[in-house]
């Protein structure tokens, strides 16, 4: 049975509908995946997030989260997923353990009850525990709202854009959280807008402007890449991403890390792109084959 | 109830770390208590008084030392030139010129009709108007003595003589303090129930709690319900505290039962309330909620008669009152402290109080969504 069910779903803002957020987003995820929608900001994420947990009502289409159809029985979703918003949105002015019993009490159980579920999160804030929510770290903040949209045992868990702002350890660790939830059966859709993070999901839903470009593992996305990608670099890398971008048997050329990625057309050389680049000045160019990125497939998909 | 338990738990414990509402709460009535009664006093005293003496006759001395006498007013000068004294009310030194011209004593005595001239500086209208008035009277007063001087006999004189002594009922030394602290009273209830309470929601949704607190099942009534009693339970508490301090600071006790006061405070606070909540659901930063508060302050203060009688506005604002639950709290505290109402004396304006708390909530409540 699969966890998520989205079908058209769209949503507009402004006066005249004329934002429109979210365009007609189907796809589909299984009861225990980790779902990645991957996205830069601005792309919907949040909208559609906030649709699936009931804040928002759709303007088309539907959707169902476990079962229940999220207008018909937003009652019912309610009891069964865990949010946690992008912005931490927790009482700053209550102390961790107190946010975690309010939170535990509006969801008719006890911390006690759910404790093996958070306890390995729990157990990092655990010596703050007395300590007011607005006054921990940005890394602690995140395991509480963790632990607190964790502490219903959810059966799906929606995390929007958890790693923002985080320090890398941090959002490691956070990913290796994931993992072991994911380990105990819940379905897991998180945003993101690091590129880098896509790998560490099970599936992953690419999202641009409010529509989702691509659906697939991260294997698939990547394989589902035709051209040949080569990455370039020389001594003078502005120069070298204008030459480029004007050579003719390159589809099109970006900058990615120390390197410059070029798309290649077919029926191009090698040979040929290096004497290219070395007539135009060029000192030390080193060309080399490279194997697609899920980054690489997105501003492919982009240019779409 | 478990639920609602928690979440009562949950706001007081709010309510009692932050230091700047706590200290809005309890520092707040006892300033203005004690403040603004002294200050915002209509008995005008004080009123500086520059004669200008053309006559120098006996009975214009004894007129003279009257007025001075009344405790109204204050001598500013005692001259013989106008001129002099019209300086005076440029400088603002002086607020009335009593002219007394020559032969007043001679007329008087001759004709039995002389002429005073009074100039009042109405820059301050309330001063002026009402300066000039104790100042007649005054006058009129001794105007009757010279008179009953004069007509020794026979006893009983044919000249009818109206002698008009008055009492003040229900504040007897007309204490103007007995009269602004039961309304003062009323204002800081409507400030606590209604925007301590807006602000309170509005900042959940400025911190982004209240999409937290949406996608649990917690119910809507609920958490009104656990907004809206807190602030009630405040609400009732300032009221005692400030009927506390009314009576150490100026030992005013209500004259009516404590009983007719907080049972319609507590009706009150229901109103109030759902405006606080109306005004929550309508904006979404503190500091909408904020200018929103302090527009409908201003016409709660000044058109509820806590400053200004009522039947002294023109009509259209005498309507606007009606609209303004202020009004009603603001009477009935006078009504009950001054005069000893009880409550089935103030029963009309319990039922009108009621139709606002029912209206206003039922408004909030369905404007409330934990969706868009």
């Amino acid at each position: 049975m699969n966890a998520v069910v989205v079908h058209n779903l769209s949503k507009n803002y402004g006066k005249k509908n004329e934002i429109k957020a979210v365009k007609e987003i189907s796809f589909e995820v299984s009861t225990g995946e980790l779902f990645g929608v991957i996205g830069p900001d601005g792309a919907g994420k949040s909208t559609l997030f906030r649709m699936l947990t009931t804040l928002l009502l759709p303007d088309n289409g539907s959707a169902s989260v476990d079962g229940s159809d999220i207008v018909k029985d937003f009652k019912a979703i309610r009891n069964k997923v865990g949010y946690m918003p992008g912005r931490f949105s927790l009482y700053q002015d209550l102390s961790v353990e107190e946010n975690l019993n309010f939170f535990a009490t509006i969801f008719n159980t006890t911390v006690k009850k759910n404790y093996d579920l958070i306890k390995d999160i729990y157990v990092q804030i655990e010596p703050f525990k007395k300590r007011k929510a607005g006054k921990l770290s940005g890394g602690m903040k995140q395991k509480l709202a963790l632990s607190c949209a964790l502490i219903h045992r959810p059966v799906v868990l929606f995390l929007d854009e958890p790693t923002t702002g985080v320090d890398a350890v941090s959002r490691k660790e956070f990913w290796e959280m994931l993992m072991k939830l994911k380990s105990q059966g819940i379905t897991i859709l998180v945003s993101t807008p690091y590129m880098d993070e896509a790998g560490l999901c099970d599936r992953i839903g690419l999202m641009q402007n409010g529509k989702l470009l691509s659906v697939g593992t991260p294997k698939e996305i990547t394989a589902s890449f035709s051209q040949t990608l080569l990455e370039v670099k020389s001594e003078n890398m502005y120069a070298l991403l204008q030459q480029l971008i004007a050579y003719d048997s390159i589809m099109e050329a970006y900058s990615f890390g120390e390197y410059h990625h070029a798309v290649m057309k077919e029926n191009f050389s090698i040979e040929k792109l290096q004497q290219y680049l070395e007539e135009k000045g060029n000192k030390n160019v080193v060309i080399k084959n490279t194997v697609p990125t899920i980054e690489d497939c997105f501003m492919q998909l982009m240019k779409k | 109830m478990r639920t609602l338990k928690f979440l009562l738990q949950k706001e007081f414990k709010q309510v009692f770390r932050d230091k700047s509402i706590l200290r809005m709460i309890f520092i707040m009535p006892v300033m203005q208590l004690i403040i603004l009664p002294w200050a915002a006093d209509y008995e005008i005293k004080n009123i500086n008084l520059v004669v200008v003496d053309h006559d120098q006759s006996s009975y214009a001395r004894q007129l003279v030392s009257k007025i001075t006498a009344s405790g109204y007013f204050r001598l500013d000068k005692y001259t013989t030139s106008y001129k002099d004294a019209m300086k005076e009310i440029e400088d603002d030194h002086a607020d009335i010129i009593l002219e007394i011209p020559v032969s007043f004593e001679n007329n008087l005595a001759k004709t039995s009709s002389a002429n005073l001239f009074m100039a009042a500086n109405a820059i301050n209208g309330v001063k002026a108007g009402l300066g000039t008035s104790y100042l007649q009277s005054i006058i009129r007063d001794f105007n009757n003595d010279i008179r009953m001087q004069w007509i020794q006999q026979p006893r009983f004189d044919e000249a009818a003589n109206i002698d008009i002594r008055y009492s003040n009922w229900f504040n007897p030394q007309m204490d103007y303090k007995s009269f602004m602290v039961p309304g003062i009273l009323a204002i800081l209830v409507t400030m606590v129930g209604s925007f301590l309470a807006a602000m309170n929601i509005v900042r959940e949704k400025e911190i982004g709690t209240i999409e937290q607190i949406n996608v649990t099942p917690i119910k809507k009534y609920h958490f009104i319900l656990g907004k809206l009693i807190p602030f009630w339970i405040l609400g009732l508490v300032i009221l005692s505290i400030g009927f506390l301090i009314a009576f150490l600071g100026y030992g005013i006790l209500p004259a009516g039962s404590f009983f007719a006061i907080y049972v319609f405070a507590a009706t009150y606070l229901l109103a109030v309330l759902g405006l606080g909540l109306l005004i929550s659901t309508y904006s979404s930063t503190q500091q909408q909620a904020m200018l929103v508060s302090f527009f409908m302050m201003m016409i709660f203060v000044l058109l509820s008669g806590l400053y200004t009688p009522i039947d002294s506005m023109p009509e259209w604002a005498q309507w606007i009152t009606k609209f303004n639950p202020v009004t009603y709290f603001i009477e009935v505290m006078r009504m009950v402290v001054l005069k000893g109402s009880s409550l089935s004396d103030i029963r009309y304006n319990l039922f009108i109080i009621l139709a606002f708390a029912v209206v206003l909530n039922t408004w909030a409540v369905f404007s409330y969504r934990k969706r868009s």
